[in-house]
């Protein structure tokens, strides 16, 4: 039985490169084992990482453990990651599997390909409501990427290879 | 004159080519059809090796087919309200037509022997029918599972009248406090205007 830590109401906080601004966000639970921590979020707390001005670039990606494009594209994210300097390029990962399968499947698979970027849950299931906020052109089917620095934004409802994000986030870079 | 016609067949070429990989490079997703569009007819294979098609129906006075499919978790949450619409709507002229949209090379758990086997665990009370070749969900739209499509038969055809969720919680059928699919065809049967006409959800993408 993995262990599993309950934090109602931790804050994480994660601060710009000068330090100029700080995005504070409420995690409703924590799901922690086998080493790996996933904060989950509901759209409401989430919402702020879609717009933190400290320019840096961040590359979000939604993404679950049963979608096959997604998981095939995350090594390329993977790779962006570790490719660029921490405070230029931040890569998150947005987890919409099922709170339910975190332990079961999402940690397992963590650990198994070594994620090292940022992975998060968004659990929310009035999703009619969210998804439109997120970008009013996204229909709802994952994988989908943001890349944004401050106040300009591009949004992608479709997989990568390496050279297609890496282009993609030159634009905006 | 005909060095010209070569030229401009050559010229022809490359901007058919140039859009090919313009549509390659950037897939547009919300082909499909919209609110009021007449929805096509297919003949796919049950789970029972009978074909289906709409027109089999004589008696309905229309249609809530779904795209759905065996490995993914969020259609997997919606099977027990899938068979809820069908039993609560079927006698009333609404059944419930269920596809599979995916190609079981991508996904082995939705191929037609698990869909046999899946339906008998359930007790699936419609026809669980197998997209063979993936050609009807491109002409409807449906870009995940579950994506519902509430038709309406008409003089014109079937016409689409809801596209989208089920409800609003894949999680918790009991918390779902907007219940999409029921509203649009309760308002059909009354003879009203669909209430939510269009919602978003998400799914498991159909294109592997």
């Amino acid at each position: 039985m993995p262990k599993r830590l309950i934090y109602i109401g931790l804050i994480i906080f994660f601060a710009g490169c000068k330090g100029e601004q700080k995005v504070a966000l409420e995690a409703s639970e924590v799901f922690a084992s086998k080493g790996v921590e996933i904060p989950m979020y509901d759209f409401e707390s989430f919402k702020p990482l879609l717009n933190i001005n400290d320019g840096k670039t961040r590359i979000i990606n939604f993404w679950a453990t049963w979608c096959k494009p997604c998981v095939a594209e995350l090594p390329y994210f993977e790779l962006i990651n570790s490719r660029y300097p921490k405070d230029e390029v931040e890569v998150i990962l947005v987890s919409l599997d099922l709170p339910k399968h975190v332990e079961s499947k999402l940690i397992p698979f963590i650990q198994r390909q070594n994620i090292q970027s940022r992975v998060l849950l968004l659990d929310d299931p009035d999703a009619n409501s969210w998804i439109p906020k997120v970008n009013s052109e996204w229909s709802g089917s994952i994988p989908a990427t943001i890349i944004y620095k401050g106040g300009t934004s591009n949004f992608y409802e479709r997989s990568f290879t390496y050279n297609e994000l890496e282009k993609e986030l030159k634009k905006i870079l | 004159m005909k060095t010209l016609k070569i030229l401009v067949g050559v010229a022809f070429i490359i901007a058919i080519s140039a859009f090919a990989i313009d549509k390659v490079s950037s897939p547009k997703i919300d082909d499909g059809y919209k609110i009021g569009d007449v929805a096509t007819d297919f003949k796919l294979k049950n789970i029972d090796d009978a074909m289906i098609s709409l027109a089999d129906y004589k008696e309905a006075k229309g249609f809530i087919v779904i795209f759905t499919c065996n490995h993914c978790p969020y259609s997997v949450a919606y099977e027990d309200r899938i068979i809820g619409l069908d039993k609560k709507f079927k006698s009333q002229g609404y059944p419930v037509i269920a596809i599979n949209p995916n190609n079981p090379k991508a996904y082995p758990d939705d191929s037609f022997d698990n869909m046999k086997v899946r339906a008998k665990e359930k007790g699936f009370t419609f026809p669980y029918l197998f997209d063979d070749g993936q050609m009807i969900y491109p002409q409807y739209g449906a870009t995940k599972t579950p994506h519902v499509y509430v038709l309406e038969k008409t003089a014109q055809g079937n016409l689409v009248r809801y596209i989208g969720a089920i409800d609003n919680n894949y999680k918790d059928a009991s918390s779902a406090n907007e219940k999409y699919v029921e509203d649009a065809v309760n308002a059909l049967l009354k003879g009203e205007k669909v209430p939510v006409e269009v919602t978003k959800a998400i799914g498991c993408s159909i294109k592997a």
